[in-house]
């Protein structure tokens, strides 16, 4: 209701002066972010958003030459919200999966890491059907990982979190026997920190296509191909300028970009 | 065979495509919803079950006033009608969880289980909203009740067990009725600690599908059917234990107009 109170208001404001595009030009660009994925996305103290996505999508802005606004939301509802237009693109280290794509159109990936069970260092089973056999493995709703656990160990008992942190903190409470998430963000968000001490991967890294998909894209609605296409030349000017280059360094000491383009 | 599949596509795909809601895809995963709903049903009735026990002497202790035991029943309860039943579920399932001690304890087999977090977390709170209900009713029973029992020369435990709880109890039922519905209703806090409860199945299939109503609008109508079923229940529960308090058939009134007609033939 406010929105279309809010369009009216710029239509009528741009037949006015008749500058329709000028205005439109000048309106934010709405970034969905979720604020709980450390080191890609995660809420300071004082409430400001740091993380890798974060950093990208400013810089993604800042090329595409648009004023860029952040909005916070669940990962849960990342992606209606976008179709309710609260956002117009989501920087949220979303994988391109063909589940996804029938919702939404994604950019090229901006970056790409393997998945990988953790458990405890003392685990005493290995990452295969025989051993995750009777084991119950945290994942956070509504990801890749879910969709890959359900296919690839379907006997396996699954247990649903809202956020990856909260996976996290059941794992190191020792209520899953391990949990599958994003490599790096693992090492990032857990392993290397004090309450992780206790835990390790487990495996080699897990993939299937048709779960994982081709890396981390943004998402914007079906058929706006415009701004799909200036995410993608952005994408391209900040790998070529050095600007992804350093963004990369201040999280991570190796190219999280992955092999290809 | 052919010609009924060939309807069930022509359905499934109006329902995936033209329909506002994919009502056949929510009907595919009816499964889901049932688990939803037998750990929804069994959360909330073993906690009233549990925390309607446990309120009756807690509620007796309040409307007795005993000196000490009152004082910590009020905390009781002013701790958990106080604190929203998310904080209750958050502290019980991912508080307690960081504590070593409560880790190695005996405890720790249920505190591991959500499904036990829940319970405890519901039954204590629906337990200190009914020991309020069982208080306030106890203390309305009429005076001369009381007196009357004090004539018959009946013991405080006696007079307790046979006029005051019964008819408390009774006067009870209305604004009991409505703890029950708020609790099926509070009970989606359970979702949010990994059970998988009627509004966790419709979580799961949003998240699954990239959803923004399917799920919640399942659920809601289930939840919906709950409370009408609830509803009708504790009507028949209340004509029942008010049976007392209907109005009652004047059987004297009618009789006198049966004969009526008689009485005119006679003349």
């Amino acid at each position: 209701m406010r929105f279309n109170k809010f369009k009216a208001a710029i239509a009528a404001g741009a037949l006015a002066l008749g500058l329709a595009s000028v205005a439109q030009a000048e309106d934010p660009l709405r970034i969905g972010v979720e604020g709980a994925y450390p080191p890609f996305s995660w809420k300071e103290a004082d409430g400001t958003l740091k993380g890798f996505d974060i950093d990208i999508a400013k810089a993604l802005c800042e090329k595409m030459g648009r004023e860029c606004e952040l909005v916070e939301q669940d990962w849960d509802g990342i992606i209606p919200a976008l179709l309710a237009k609260k956002y117009d693109a989501i920087v949220a280290s979303m994988s391109i999966t063909e589940e996804r794509k029938k919702r939404v159109d994604f950019s090229g990936k901006y970056y790409n890491t393997p998945a990988k069970f953790v458990a405890a260092k003392d685990a005493g089973f290995e990452a295969t059907a025989a051993g995750l056999k009777g084991k119950t493995v945290g994942v956070q709703r509504g990801t890749i990982h879910q969709c890959y656990m359900e296919k690839a160990f379907p006997e396996v008992e699954l247990k649903l979190y809202g956020t990856q942190e909260e996976v996290f903190l059941d794992l190191a409470s020792g209520r899953i026997d391990l949990q599958i998430s994003d490599s790096i963000q693992s090492l990032e968000g857990f392993l290397t920190k004090p309450e992780g001490k206790d835990f390790a991967f487990l495996g080699d890294d897990q993939f299937d296509l048709g779960c994982h998909g081709e890396g981390a894209g943004i998402a914007v609605r079906k058929g706006e191909d415009d701004l799909r296409l200036a995410f993608d030349k952005a994408i391209k000017a900040i790998r070529d300028d050095g600007t992804y280059a350093k963004i990369n360094a201040k999280y991570f000491d190796f190219d999280i970009f992955g092999a290809g383009s | 065979m052919a010609e009924s599949g060939g309807w069930l596509q022509a359905l499934t795909e109006f329902s995936e495509t033209t329909s506002p809601l994919d009502f056949v895809l929510i009907a595919q995963h009816y499964d889901l919803f049932l688990q939803g709903l037998m750990n929804t049903v069994g959360l909330v009735f073993f906690s009233l079950l549990i925390g309607g026990a446990l309120a009756i002497p807690l509620g007796i202790v309040r409307a007795a006033r005993q000196p000490v035991l009152n004082q910590l029943v009020w905390a009781y309860v002013y701790v958990f009608r106080g604190t929203p039943l998310l904080v209750q579920t958050y502290l019980i399932y991912y508080g307690l969880g960081q504590f070593e001690a409560v880790r190695d304890s005996f405890l720790w087999p249920f505190l591991r289980e959500a499904w036990w977090c829940a319970l405890i977390a519901f039954t204590l709170n629906t337990a200190a909203y009914t020991t309020e209900i069982f208080r306030g009713v106890i203390e309305a029973t009429p005076h001369g009740e009381i007196e009357a029992a004090k004539a018959c020369g009946m013991s405080p435990w006696t007079r307790m067990r046979r006029i005051v709880l019964p008819s408390a109890l009774r006067r009870a039922l209305p604004a009991y009725s409505n703890e029950v519905i708020f609790m099926l209703h509070g009970s989606v806090v359970a979702s949010t600690v990994t059970i998988v409860d009627i509004l966790g199945a419709g979580r799961t299939l949003n998240a699954k599908y990239y959803l923004a109503f399917e799920g919640f609008i399942a659920a809601a109508v289930i939840y919906m059917l709950l409370v009408y079923l609830l509803s009708r229940g504790f009507k028949l529960w209340e004509w029942k234990w008010h049976a007392h308090l209907r109005p009652r058939e004047i059987e004297a009134v009618k009789e006198p107009a049966a004969a009526a007609p008689k009485a005119i033939g006679l003349r």
